[in-house]
């Protein structure tokens, strides 16, 4: 009956969201303000109504009950209670329920949170939230009913595949769609200022926060699959350019791009344009990486189903909401007053260049992606895009932009002095060089072009906090008085400092792991030792045990050095009883940034065993530079100016440039 | 710089950047793109040695040899022809006699042998490489794998 009442509970939710896309427009050119405030209560409705739903699917799940169709098919008794939770998601049709749950979210929050809105804004705002909603709500419905029973029920479930059985999984999609569709709100902004002709710096300004939260959550959700891909597929490798990871990589680097263009427009009204065409682009890259993902087109871990039926579903809304706010935009962008003039040296148009060279790197990704397909489609050949093609091509487009990044805030709005802004990054890119001859030294030699990486990344951490420094007024002004003045920089500052810091950390890690990994692959019998980054391990033997829904043999490793024993490594081979699916639990041990990894692979007639040891130096940098660029997207959404006081001055600003328009 | 300047220095900026973009990514799909080949259709497709390319069919039953314990040798058949593949590492979970596989690397000058660098098996047991299940359909072959385990 519940499962019914969670059904039931979606179709309400498909006539809420119709309500919700369509009178609240009709009251805005009406001027009927009941209208216009439905959206809101609509908005929360709708959330309500999703919630419950998927309330219900989380019990079903919960309590085992294979009478639905989909617990059947993605869930076992026996499974512990956290994987029948994150199985909720773990299969084509509750990920799309989720996927609705966080839209629904989204527009609900705009409702609550938009109060310092303009009433029509918001309304046009929730009204393209809503037919977002509406059509994915339908998709739902018609071709991925979560809800569709099974008679007779059958008295134990097929298991959520083995891989996905793990904590990564529980956290990845939803952090992940929180970014995705997070950037549904910047969309929505843009379809209403192009509805009502109309747009300022107050609209950069609102629609700012709403970016940073999706790219905090995006940046979040890939590092958490890239490091989940790492420990649990025992490949060793973090991120394999697969095309649904480029699905999600692909709205990331467009959202970089929209929250320096949006940067721009607040502070100076310029890229105006640019910037609505770049929200609406970037969640047009998120439907076509769900479209990439859900419709089956790619084979991956991720393409649980492969209905054709899907596929030509989501394409049409891909069609529909991609190819309308385009066409919207072509016919109303001209109605939008262009902005401020700028010299191509200056802050603007150091941001102008971070967004060419991230919207080219989104445009060879995204051929990448679709060249495969698109040539198999067109003459039947087959060909795999992989790692060296985007190393190539994205690898050295990304290149100058790294060089530019701690020039940006350096330079002044309007018209900047680059020889005195290189004359400020002397320390920073003294040090690089310097850090990179060290490194250099102490390998003895080495790749030249390693050494120069990470003397790069050495340079963007120092460029950041040049950038602060200078700020603060260290070295010209008092120490107490610098303290004072670094205490009492806006939050934004730090916010651009961090995330800068986090990429530079990050680049190290890529470029430590990819020059100087090492990797032996070598037979193993019990007592025999192999060294691997300066530690020796020794093989003891295997032992057999089991899980709840598994057995696995596991072998076991001490790890010494010098002689000395410093920890032990267990690395298992697990077979799940439910689907006979054999998997890899690879044994890490983490040595401050780096790790030791080991994976087993086919154990010989003579007890000996295949091993694959990989020494990862620095490879934490690759997250926790992640990491520390999420910390600069939440320290940045916290700032005051897109808090309290901001919407005041907003509407203000709003109700001048409306004035000066007419 | 005049207004009229300025948009030229911007514009002509990004046009060049644009170029370069599109000369790289020509250049990178002539050189670092690796097309999908079933056995039957090496013979008529000459390859120069050293050309990758990705090799994708049946491994085929009784065909795996271990040789020094980390080198493994095994035929990739497509039930036309069969191709010898050697590859050093270890081997994907799920890689199984008689199941789909991808192999992915190049052969050397004057051998059959085709020595992978990269192999790639099925995700799950319902999950055969869709290139190979396509090209095999297209052949003719069934398809046992799926119904073998369930």
């Amino acid at each position: 009956m519940i499962i019914e009442l969670g059904h039931y509970a979606l179709v309400l939710a498909l006539a809420t969201a119709l309500i919700q896309s369509v009178l609240p427009l009709v009251g805005v050119r009406r001027g009927d303000r009941a209208l216009v405030e439905l959206a809101g209560t609509a908005a929360t409705v709708s959330f309500l109504l999703v919630a419950f739903s998927f309330a219900v699917l989380t019990f079903a799940y919960v309590t085992s009950d294979f009478s639905v169709r989909n617990v059947w098919e993605n869930s076992h008794s026996l499974k512990p209670l956290i994987y029948k939770i994150s199985g909720v998601w773990g299969n084509h049709e509750g990920s799309m329920l989720l996927w609705l749950l966080i839209l629904v979210f989204f527009s609900a929050l705009v409702a609550s949170f938009g109060r310092n809105l303009p009433e029509t804004l918001k309304a046009n705002v929730l009204a393209a939230q809503a037919w977002i909603a509406a059509a994915f709500t339908l998709f739902i419905l018609l071709t991925s009913n979560p809800f569709a029973r099974l008679v007779p029920a059958p008295g134990e479930g097929r298991d959520l595949n083995p891989v996905l059985q793990d904590i990564g999984l529980a956290i990845h999609p939803p952090l992940l769609y929180l970014g995705y569709v997070g950037f549904s709100v910047c969309f929505s902004f843009a379809i209403a200022a192009l509805v009502e002709g109309r747009i300022d710096a107050a609209w950069a300004r609102w629609v700012r926060p709403w970016a940073l939260a999706a790219w905090t959550c995006l940046t979040a959700g890939i590092a958490m699959g890239s490091y989940w891909a790492y420990y649990e597929l025992g490949w060793g490798g973090w991120w394999f350019w697969d095309p649904v990871e480029n699905a999600s990589f692909m709205p990331w680097l467009a959202g970089t791009a929209l929250l320096h263009s949006a940067l721009v427009m607040e502070k100076r009204e310029a890229l105006k344009i640019w910037t609505v065409l770049l929200a609406i682009l970037t969640f047009s890259l998120s439907l076509l990486g769900t479209f990439l993902v859900r419709s089956g087109v790619l084979t991956s871990v991720h393409a649980f189903a492969t209905d054709p039926t899907r596929g030509v579903f989501i394409l049409a809304i891909l069609v529909v909401f991609i190819g309308g706010a385009l066409s919207l935009f072509a016919f109303r962008a001209s109605h939008l007053k262009s902005g401020g003039l700028f010299a191509p040296i200056s802050r603007e148009g150091a941001l102008v260049l971070n967004n060419l060279i991230l919207t080219t790197a989104t445009a060879t990704v995204l051929t990448g992606t679709l060249y495969p397909l698109v040539l198999e489609a067109l003459t039947g050949d087959k060909i795999s895009v992989g790692a060296p093609f985007f190393n190539m091509t994205f690898g050295l487009l990304m290149l100058p932009l790294l060089f530019a990044v701690p020039f940006g805030p350096l330079l002044a709005w309007k018209r900047g002095d680059i020889a005195a802004a290189s004359q400020r990054l002397f320390v920073a890119v003294g040090a690089g060089l310097l850090f990179a001859a060290a490194v250099y030294y102490a390998r003895n030699g080495g790749p030249v072009l390693a050494v120069l990486g990470i003397g790069l990344g050495v340079y963007l951490i120092l460029g950041a906090i040049t950038d602060v420094a200078l700020r603060s007024g260290l070295g010209r002004v008092a120490g107490s008085v610098a303290w004072r003045r670094f205490l009492g920089l806006p939050r934004s500052a730090f916010g651009t400092a961090l995330a800068h810091i986090g990429l530079g950390v990050t680049l190290i890690g890529i470029v430590a792991v990819t020059a100087y990994e090492t990797e032996t692959v070598v037979e193993m019998k019990p007592g025999m030792l192999v060294d691997a980054g300066g530690y020796s391990l020794r093989f003891d033997g295997m032992r057999q045990g089991h899980g709840p829904n598994y057995t696995e043999d596991t072998g076991h490793f001490t790890v010494s050095r010098g002689g000395v024993k410093v920890t032990e490594i267990w690395s298992s081979k697990r077979l799940y009883s439910a689907r006979l699916m054999p998997t890899t639990e690879a044994g890490i041990r983490t040595f401050g940034l780096s790790q030791l990894y080991v994976s087993l692979g086919d154990g010989m007639t003579d007890g000996g065993i295949v091993v694959r040891i990989w020494w990862k130096p620095l490879i934490l940098c690759i997250w926790g530079g992640a990491l520390v660029m999420m910390a600069g997207g939440i320290v940045s959404l916290s700032d005051r100016r897109l808090r309290v006081g901001a919407p005041s001055r907003a509407t203000k600003a709003a109700r001048l440039a409306a004035g000066a328009a007419e | 710089m005049t207004r009229k300047q300025k948009r030229l220095a911007i514009i002509g900026g990004g046009v060049g950047f644009l170029t370069a973009a599109v000369l790289l990514v020509m250049f990178a799909f002539s050189q670092a793109v690796a097309y999908f080949y079933v056995p039957g259709d090496l013979a008529k497709a000459s390859l120069a040695p050293g050309t990758r390319i990705r090799l994708g069919g049946l491994v085929e039953a009784g065909s795996v040899k271990r040789g020094d314990g980390k080198t493994v040798t095994f035929s990739v058949t497509d039930t036309l022809a069969a191709v010898p593949v050697t590859y050093t590492g270890i081997l994907p979970d799920l890689f199984r006699e008689g199941q789909g596989v991808v192999a992915e690397g190049s052969f050397v000058a004057g051998s059959p042998v085709f020595v992978a660098d990269t192999v790639l098996a099925k995700h799950d047991e319902t999950y055969m490489p869709k290139d190979v299940a396509d090209r095999l359909k297209a052949q003719g072959v069934t398809l046992g794998g799926k119904e073998n385990i369930q």
